[in-house]
């Protein structure tokens, strides 16, 4: 007969339960709930102050998602997407890489972050690029400065949340003065020889060439909804804008017409997929269900589903433009709430009390603008938060000067791409580069704040 | 072996392309080795100025798109 009792394992003897706890292990879990007790414990629930700060960030989320999404950051996608794909970026780059002729290649940088720069985190590497194997270390720094301010959906959403004022202000300052910081870069820096890299720079494909009037129609007619759709209601009646308000739908409604005419015409979409395309918003209009606002969701989501069925560069645009909405809405979630919870909206207070906001950056000291810009150089700012938290911080008195100043600082500049930085170009010129930078946000916050007094 | 290298400082495009280079990969049944270089100092030694990129055992097989899963397939090969 088989021993079934010999394979049985042997059973250790229990002793006691002190025995069977690790407690060299265990100390760790006890420190984080002790740390979780405490935390809850004293939790500042209850405490008027942070309880209003909480429903701010909440009020806050509703107007933006109410205001901002529906009419201006998804069209401004499609914007961006567009410009991912068709585009060329060679043509733009070759005034940049290997063989850059030195004239050209400042204003080139200057501007072209409007075209290269739509994602943020296509700036240190393209200006890497630019210092290594390209035009140099001036064109570069000028490319750093001004690109992340000036990519399609900062111009954007600055001038439709922070006012058309100061959108232009920041487009203007950072072209500008991009120009001044690169040339102050390369002067300074003039007599030493750079570690170029034998690597000749790759250039992306072309898109598929198409006459340069026919892509310019194209975009025209996009910017023509964005701006029709978002045209705001003048404060007196009477005079063009207030009629152009008085027809906007129409107007949107012609300038979408004419982007499926073109994109029909010269992007080969299939003519039959018109009808389903605008059988959601017409019949929405007609039955008058959420006018304005439904017909045109209703439009853009079936003109985004035709985009999907069709082969080629309409599909790569779609994608494109996808990849944008799903990276940077969820930073603009997060950046909207915390700016809410901090700094409340304009005219209700948050966390951080209005005078402290007032004393550090209000009015246009020489001392107010400095603090903006050192700190905006310092601050992480992911891709467009800059936004809500410069909102947040007029609306508590921020002075207007000081605001230019830390929109211009914050984006080309924080802590973790100052490491990037460093590795690239060394710790001499990283050091100039931001002095430069703070300089200019400062000088750049001055003068637009006279102005605007 | 093949060695598949994806230059990008870690942007979300960047692991997507790491993830469908992956797949074709796998799909093509290749014996592969995938790297992820995210240095920009070491990204720019290529030649590569936009990003994600591939490249595929030295040579740089496109810089600065995302292409679909037969385009990789056919870079792959």
């Amino acid at each position: 007969m088989l021993n079934l009792y010999s394979k049985l394992p042997r059973l250790i003897p229990l002793t006691s339960w002190g025995e069977l706890v690790n407690w060299q292990k265990e100390w760790k879990s006890f420190a984080l709930i002790v740390t979780v007790f405490i935390g809850v414990f004293y939790f500042p629930i209850g405490i008027s102050r942070f309880d209003n700060a909480i429903l701010e960030a909440f009020q806050l989320v509703k107007w933006y998602a109410r205001e901002h999404v529906l009419l201006c950051l998804v069209p401004a996608f499609f914007i961006a997407g567009a410009i991912a794909i068709f585009v060329s970026q060679t043509s733009v780059m070759k005034y940049l890489g290997t063989g850059a002729k030195k004239v050209l290649a400042y204003p080139v940088a200057s501007v072209s972050g409007t075209i290269l720069a739509v994602c943020s985190c296509t700036v240190l590497p393209l200006f890497a690029g630019i210092y290594r194997m390209g035009a140099g270390l001036g064109p570069a720094a000028t490319f750093l400065y001004s690109g992340p301010a000036i990519n399609v959906l900062a111009i954007i959403l600055t001038a439709r949340v922070l006012g058309l004022e100061l959108g232009i202000a920041r487009d203007v300052g950072a072209v500008l003065f991009s120009i001044v910081i690169g040339l102050a870069m390369h002067f300074i820096f003039r007599k030493e020889e750079q570690r170029k890299v034998s690597a000749q720079a790759i250039m992306p494909d072309p898109p598929e060439s198409r006459p340069l009037w026919q892509t310019s129609f194209y975009f025209l007619a996009m910017l023509s909804i964005l701006i029709f759709a978002n045209w705001g209601q003048p404060e007196h009646v009477g005079g063009i804008w207030s009629a152009i308000y008085s027809v906007k739908w129409w107007l949107t409604t012609i300038a979408a017409l004419l982007l499926v005419t073109i994109l029909v015409a010269w992007f080969g979409l299939k003519w039959w997929k018109l009808f389903p395309m605008a059988t959601p918003p017409v019949l929405l209009f007609s039955l008058h269900i959420g006018s304005p606002l439904l017909p045109f969701t209703a439009g853009t989501m079936a003109f985004g589903a035709t985009c999907i069925s069709e082969d080629g560069e309409i599909k790569e645009w779609l994608a494109a433009t996808w990849g944008f909405a799903k990276q940077i809405l969820p930073l603009l979630l997060l950046g909207v709430l915390i700016a809410g919870f901090l700094l409340g909206r304009p005219g209700h207070e948050g966390l951080i009390p209005s005078q402290w906001v007032a004393r550090a950056v209000g009015g246009n000291s020489l001392g107010a603008n400095l603090f903006a810009s050192v700190a905006g150089s310092f601050m992480y700012f992911a891709t467009l938060t800059e936004v809500p938290i410069l909102q947040g911080l007029l609306g508590a008195g921020m002075g207007k000067g000081p605001a230019l100043a830390l929109l211009l600082a914050g984006p080309a500049l924080s802590l973790p791409s100052i490491l990037v930085l460093r590795s690239v170009m060394g710790l001499r010129r990283t050091a100039a580069f931001i002095v430069l930078v703070v300089i200019m946000a400062t000088i750049s916050g001055l003068i637009y704040g006279s102005i605007a007094a | 072996m093949k060695k598949l290298v994806i230059l990008g400082p870690g942007c979300p495009r960047c692991e997507k392309l790491a993830d469908d280079t992956r797949q074709a990969a796998e799909e093509l049944n290749l014996d592969f080795q995938l790297y992820k270089i995210t240095d920009i100092s070491a990204i720019s030694s290529f030649g590569v100025m936009t990003t994600p990129a591939l490249v595929v055992d030295g040579d740089v097989k496109c810089v600065g798109k995302l292409p679909s899963l037969d385009e990789l397939k056919t870079m792959l090969q």
